[in-house]
């Protein structure tokens, strides 16, 4: 956007100012991770140092209490059942509701869009108790399927935007070809909603996988921990104990930090997108 | 099925047989069309309608419910009480009054700082700067880590790294305990609220940013507006859309804290940074007071859709102008 894309004194001196505003950005992963392979005695006499020896047995002994294979897969099994089942069944919804605007639907639409509105604290007493009643406390499944429903309204919000602008033109071709209304959904409508399936699922997945309450409520036995319960839960029992709580908390951030790293061009079109329409 | 009575009417009325065989067949198709119809209402509208009723409307309604009611989680009886917890809450709750004034706060400067921060920061990246990729994914990082861990490890750098920098540098600032006082914690939430989410605002301004017609940019360079000028009456109002956009997510995240604040402060010191979402939670978990806590959820939500309706009335009147 700017006028000259000539490199001047004036761009040099904002580069420099920029740089250095970056670094004071990664100082907080700086103490982290330095402090993370000290020792405690050396994390106490001097945090900003570089590490006088490296303890690599931190992470051995984080890892184990932490159980992070547990918590890993725990997060990636709910995050991406959640996603799957999401992005489903709220695209579904959102194309019948574009496509057969019935009054029924309307006023159906409305009501996912006007309950976009009610913060998780507003159904979390009720939903806690409701799952307690009907067995869901304490599974995945209860989890997941909480997701599902907390998760459509914008979801289906998203899409719903989206599939407005699908031609209907292609469509009736392919019903003239003799498609079914699943052919016609699967094999042509989706694959031109790629760009919204990839935004949905990436602000989904921010959301679920760092999400702490809902889980927090739903999930109490020490096997069904994700990332950030087993997180809180160690950090109740090591309080300041930061030799044991920096490298969990290193291990906590890791598999997130890479998906930002490997998938980052998706996930800033994807929330451009998405706080366009959002 | 009113249609398909009068094609009944219709068919005793003619006494040919052919005809009456034909309009049978019409509606059976007729029938038969409908019944589909419906079928796939269900299958398409069906799953997220019923999962969303489940976990959001009824537990809402429910909520509003038990806000009228005694409900602690032990007892089974529950009894209605009418507006008693709601009289409580803004009569003899200077707890929930004290985390209002807290969020209020805590909101207004947190927007303030976050967007002026993500303004500035893309502003600058979307100039011709050789590392802007690399500060773009540096800025926007800390945005992928949850509010939960990220409390945690700012309560690292606020309790050591923050006393190891004043110790190397002797600034006074850093020596001051961060997260053991009432106004210094105040500032630790926001100082991490903001680093957090500048960069996702940074995102959204960038890709406004890159919108403007570059022949609008280069005619206000004509004709002789310096660079605040341009700033201000062009770029400014072409942006607005986008920092409609940006006030509002803010709002929406500062409003609505949670795990931040759990992590970070507890509440703490005293609950003086204790948000109104960890005090409905405080009031029902910590208190048992389950029927406040819905009350209180109550409130919270009616202050909630009050802004968000403000938000979008602005957004739609702004779309009009463009």
């Amino acid at each position: 956007m700017d006028v000259q894309s000539k490199y001047t004194v004036r761009t040099l001196i904002l580069e420099i100012i920029v740089v250095i505003v970056g670094l004071i950005f990664l100082i907080p992963f700086y103490f982290l991770v330095v402090n993370s392979v000290k020792s405690f005695g050396d994390i106490l006499s001097n945090s900003a140092s570089w590490p006088q020896q490296f303890v690599w047995s931190n992470y051995a002994e984080a890892w184990k209490a932490i159980d992070f294979p547990s918590a890993f897969g725990n997060s990636l099994i709910i995050t991406v059942v959640s996603n799957i089942f999401l992005v489903l069944i709220s695209s579904m919804a959102a194309y019948q509701m574009v496509r057969k605007p019935s009054r029924f639907n309307q006023i159906l639409y409305f009501v996912f869009v006007a309950a976009m509105v009610i913060p998780f604290q507003s159904i979390m007493l009720p939903l806690v108790e409701m799952a307690s009643k009907y067995g869901l406390n304490n599974s995945r499944i209860g989890l997941i399927i909480s997701y599902l429903g907390f998760g459509a309204p914008l979801s289906v919000f998203l899409f719903h935007g989206f599939v407005k602008t699908v031609p209907l033109e292609i469509e009736q071709a392919a019903r003239v070809d003799g498609s079914n209304r699943y052919g016609v959904f699967f094999r042509i409508v989706c694959p031109l909603m790629m760009p919204m399936f990839v935004t949905v699922i990436i602000l989904n997945t921010l959301w679920i996988w760092n999400d702490y309450l809902l889980p927090s409520l739903i999930l109490s036995s020490p096997e069904l921990r994700t990332i950030p319960i087993a997180t809180y839960s160690f950090f109740g029992q090591y309080t300041k104990q930061w030799d044991m709580a920096l490298p969990a908390l290193v291990l906590g951030i890791t598999p997130i930090i890479i998906f930002f790293l490997f998938l980052q061009r998706y996930i800033i079109q994807g929330i451009t997108a998405g706080s366009v329409k959002g | 099925m009113p249609k398909e009575n009068a094609d009944a009417k219709g068919v005793e009325m003619m006494n040919d047989i052919r005809v009456s065989e034909a309009t049978q067949g019409a509606a059976k198709s007729a029938g038969r069309k409908r019944l589909l119809q419906w079928l796939h209402q269900i299958v398409f509208v069906g799953p997220a309608t019923f999962f969303f009723i489940l976990i959001v409307l009824i537990p809402f309604f429910l909520g509003v419910y038990y806000s009228f009611t005694d409900w602690n989680g032990i007892s089974r009886q529950i009894n209605f009480i009418g507006i008693e917890n709601y009289t409580h809450i803004l009569t003899k709750d200077p707890d929930f009054r004290n985390a209002f004034w807290f969020t209020v706060r805590f909101t207004v400067v947190g927007i303030l700082l976050t967007n002026l921060l993500g303004f500035v920061l893309a502003y600058v990246l979307t100039k011709p700067i050789r590392t802007r990729n690399m500060m773009r994914t540096i800025f926007f990082m800390p945005n992928m880590i949850g509010g939960l861990l990220l409390g945690f490890i700012w309560q690292f750098i606020f309790i050591r790294g923050f006393a190891a920098v004043g110790e190397a540098t002797g600034i006074g600032l850093f020596n001051l305990p961060w997260l053991g006082d009432r106004a210094t914690s105040f500032w630790g939430i926001v100082i991490v609220f903001v680093w957090q989410t500048a960069g996702y605002l940074m995102v959204i301004y960038i890709s406004s940013l890159n919108n403007i017609p570059k022949d609008v940019l280069e005619s206000a360079e004509i004709d002789g507006a310096n660079r605040m000028q341009v700033i201000r009456h062009i770029i400014l109002p072409l942006v607005m859309p986008a920092v409609t956009i940006c006030l509002f997510l803010a709002i929406s995240w500062a409003f609505k804290m949670f795990d931040l604040n759990l992590a970070l402060t507890a509440g703490g010191p005293f609950k003086a940074t204790e948000s109104v979402a960890l005090d409905i939670y405080n009031e029902a978990f910590t208190n048992n007071r389950l029927g406040l806590g819905t009350a209180k959820a109550v409130i919270f939500f009616i202050i909630v859709a009050i802004i968000t309706t403000i938000q979008v009335r602005a957004t739609k009147s702004r779309e009009v102008e463009m």
